[in-house]
């Protein structure tokens, strides 16, 4: 069934509070979660969760960006905006996720990498740019899912992947619809507007051959059924771990490369 | 502290230099004015010390062909990818307009320029982003430029270096401009694992997803005196947490400081620099 929402139906059904979060979808995705702290490097984000998992039997690192429900998880979680020890946490995870060869399932969902003096000092631009220059690499399968907000360089530092999957009202922009209205109109209240103009729904993607897979949500909304929705995303996974571990690892990467080298729209000559 | 609510902080200009004379009547190629210390010099003075100022040593901006003249041996420079030109593939309003204007008005096809050039007899493949085209920021062109210039320069064993400049990505071009973070980024980890050397440049001003992608993956990273670096702008960390930063905050000795660039090397030394440390990556060495 087509999504008949618009992009900012979609945006007010991942915003609101009784939307399923990666800490709803944990338990019922995985038989088994240890997490794991820190980038042993400065200290351990908890707008960032990761660790090791059973998913049907088969050990997999899972990373996530973790979002709050109330006031007080938010602040815990900074709103799922992440610092630079929080990518480099997910940096370490992989590498050890390569070591192990295990599948690593990356789930994304912010609303972008965070702004703030301590960020900047603690090198924010160079921890996103590490992930995208060294995921590329990692020798193992490598799937994300965007479950709700896809907040630009903050999303797309757990992005680089073989296949990559969008629940189906979850969006993935450049910018915020806000930030956009408020760059252009210099008027932030035409974020509507702005949220059409920047193609960001997750058909959107697949035509700008950006997104492989949307997985579709309970009832069309997954608030109305977490575990329904746990399933199909479960199916997806398994599937596609299945098929990416049968193919070789140097053509795997290959693949990987090519998928992000092929994306640009340009004239030439 | 309690007062500080109540005090005016000059706001810095830093991100946008004024243009000289946009208020008052003077001709405006006839002065500069510093955007970072305020001190006016004749236009002439300026052209002469390079566009550094003699006030503070802040190293202004330069177009992508000033850069190659006073970067590559005379007539040594060959242009790659020339006629890459944008196109909307969003459909996005005024930007097929704008593109064109600034066509016309900078004589550019996009916000970078990518070739071969030697630096005192040192062969390089080299990048220069030119902040006056959309203040350089990163769509479909200049994703695909650079990952060609990274390609490129991995087949012919070159190594690559890139003077940077950027508002970041290019919202125009949506999800695909993002994209081109990841693009680029794949190809330096490419040719780096070939075991060739990749030199950035940082000037000003570069931010965004240009500092989140291939301007923060150098081997080496150089940045020129005084110029603003970052991720986020300036305004919407101002913004969050509601007071003025300190002026060197985000700059290139701020990033020194931080242990996220190498050395700070003004202009004058910049050709040297860069000769000495390609010949250092070269079999005959030093």
């Amino acid at each position: 069934m087509m999504n008949q929402k618009t992009p900012w139906e979609r945006m007010e059904i991942i915003r609101r509070k009784e939307r399923p979060t990666i800490n709803d979808y944990i338990p019922l995705l995985f038989d088994e979660y240890f997490e794991m702290h820190g980038d042993r490097l400065f200290g351990d984000d908890c707008a960032i969760t990761g660790g090791i998992a059973s998913f049907k039997g088969r050990p997999v690192t899972v990373i996530a960006q973790v979002k709050g429900r109330n006031i007080n998880e938010n602040k815990a979680c900074n709103f799922a905006m992440p610092h630079p020890e929080g990518y480099r946490k997910a940096l370490r995870l992989a590498r050890q996720a390569e070591k192990f060869h295990r599948p690593v399932l990356c789930f994304i969902d912010t609303p972008g990498a965070f702004c703030g003096v301590a960020a900047e000092e603690r090198g924010q631009g160079e921890a996103i740019a590490r992930n995208l220059f060294e995921f590329v690499g990692i020798k193992t399968p490598i799937i994300s899912v965007v479950l709700g907000e896809g907040g630009s360089g903050g999303a797309l530092a757990l992005g680089v992947c073989d296949e990559l999957a969008m629940l189906e009202n979850a969006l993935y922009s450049v910018i915020s619809p806000r930030g956009c209205a408020s760059i252009l109109w210099k008027d932030a209240s035409r974020e509507k507007e702005a949220a059409e103009m920047l193609k960001i729904t997750a058909e959107d993607l697949v035509g700008f051959g950006v997104v492989e897979a949307v997985i579709p949500e309970a009832n069309g909304d997954a608030a109305t059924g977490p575990e329904e929705t746990a399933e199909q995303i479960s199916q997806y996974l398994y599937k596609t771990i299945e098929k990416l571990s049968k193919i070789d690892i140097d053509l795997l990467l290959d693949s990987r490369y090519n998928k992000f080298r092929k994306i640009g729209v340009y004239s030439e000559g | 502290m309690l007062e500080d609510l109540f005090k005016i902080v000059k706001t810095r200009s830093a991100q946008e230099p004024k243009v000289p004379g946009s208020k008052v009547n003077i001709p405006s190629n006839l002065l500069f004015k510093c955007p970072r210390c305020g001190k006016v010099m004749f236009a002439e003075d300026f052209e002469a010390a390079k566009k550094v100022c003699v006030g503070c040593s802040y190293h202004a901006r330069l177009t992508a062909s000033e850069r190659l003249e006073i970067t590559a041996d005379k007539n040594s420079f060959e242009e790659y990818d020339a006629d890459l030109q944008s196109v909307n593939p969003l459909g996005f309003a005024q930007y097929d307009a704008k593109l064109e204007e600034l066509r016309k008005s900078t004589g550019l096809n996009d916000a970078v320029v990518t070739g071969e050039c030697t630096i005192r007899g040192s062969r390089c493949a080299i990048g220069v982003m030119d902040s006056r085209f959309m203040m350089a920021s990163m769509g479909s062109v200049v994703g695909e430029k650079i990952a060609r210039l990274f390609e490129r320069a991995a087949e012919k064993k070159l190594p690559v270096v890139i003077f940077t400049a950027s508002g970041g990505a290019r919202m125009q071009e949506g999800i695909i401009s993002l994209m081109q973070m990841a693009k680029t980024s794949a190809a330096v980890a490419r040719h780096s694992a070939k075991g060739l050397l990749y030199i950035t440049v940082l000037t000003d001003p570069t931010t965004g997803g240009v500092t989140a992608s291939f301007a923060s993956l150098g081997d080496i990273i150089i940045a020129e005196p005084k110029v603003v670096v970052g991720f986020a702008g300036r305004r919407v960390i101002e913004g969050t947490i509601r007071q003025h930063l300190p002026d060197d905050f985000q700059s290139a000795e701020f990033l020194l400081e931080h242990g996220f660039a190498d050395m700070v090397v003004g202009r004058d030394k910049m050709r040297r620099t860069l000769s000495h440390l390609i010949r250092l990556h070269t079999k005959e060495g030093a």
